[in-house]
């Protein structure tokens, strides 16, 4: 699965793998299944992954986008990686303390602050 | 016939903000209108960017549990959305053609044993974000209601 084809911006430096959005709204399930599995593919591929997610510009996601992310962050974990979150939108940002993932991930204000916390 | 003090067929609406859609399973378009529909209804009725982003993730959730959970999948099986807007707020029923679930049987999804599950999580956010969520016997109908903090 291309990456691009799924929706995602995906750029690597310093061995950080930085997955952004192109979509605003994370909502639909044909398309939260494209990008469950190119992250996947995506973490497959690296030794010991090292993974910056960007929500900036995101507005909407879903029970289900927060299931692939969760499917997302065990991957890595099985990999002993690293994964991060950052520029979540106030809104968004309570969905995952309402559903208390904001403790299943670690969470950053911005990219910036999240890149420097990557071992 | 529905159990609950819910009337979701709009009685008492403004003219045009009421009514009921058939949506089926992957037809993005058939629903992306229908969301357009609510969202225009919703903010002819002065509802705010914060009351739409929460109607919305409810009745989305309620829409997708219909499909994947309720039908199964199955494209031949469809789900019917009731609404009624008014200044006062929405109500809305989702109606799958199912066989229904025990809303009692699903596990807490915030508690630490189940935090890694991937699902499972579509009813607790309908719950936080509507004023009352009721799940109608046997369990492929849902019925919500928002009300507004005027």
């Amino acid at each position: 699965m291309n990456p691009e084809s799924a929706g995602l911006r995906v750029n690597e430096m310093n061995g950080i793998t930085r997955v952004g959005f192109i979509e605003q709204n994370i909502l639909d399930e044909a398309n939260i299944q494209q990008i469950g599995d190119a992250l996947g593919e995506l973490i497959d591929g690296l030794d010991a992954p090292r993974i910056l997610i960007s929500f900036a510009d995101v507005a909407h996601l879903s029970s289900a986008a927060l299931g692939a992310l969760i499917t997302v962050n065990n991957r890595v974990g099985s990999k002993k990686g690293e994964l991060r979150l950052a520029d979540i939108d106030p809104k968004i940002l309570e969905i995952f303390k309402i559903t208390r993932l904001d403790r299943l991930f670690e969470i950053h204000g911005t990219s910036a602050e999240a890149l420097v916390t990557f071992s | 016939m529905s159990q609950s003090g819910i009337n979701p067929s709009g009685d008492g609406a403004d003219a045009g903000r009421s009514g009921e859609v058939v949506l089926r399973h992957g037809d993005t378009p058939a629903l992306k209108g229908f969301e357009a529909t609510i969202f225009e209804g919703l903010k002819a009725a002065g509802f705010d960017e914060g009351e739409i982003f929460a109607i919305r993730l409810a009745m989305e959730e309620a829409i997708a549990n219909g499909f994947r959970h309720g039908n199964e999948g199955d494209p031949a099986k469809s789900v019917t959305v009731t609404y009624g807007i008014d200044g006062t707020g929405m109500t809305l029923a989702v109606e799958d053609q199912g066989t229904g679930f025990d809303p009692t049987a699903v596990p807490d999804p915030t508690e630490d044993a189940n935090l890694e599950i991937p699902s499972g999580r579509g009813l607790m956010l309908m719950r936080a974000y509507m004023t009352e969520v009721l799940v109608i016997p046997p369990g492929n109908r849902i019925e919500m209601r928002f009300d507004r903090q005027v």
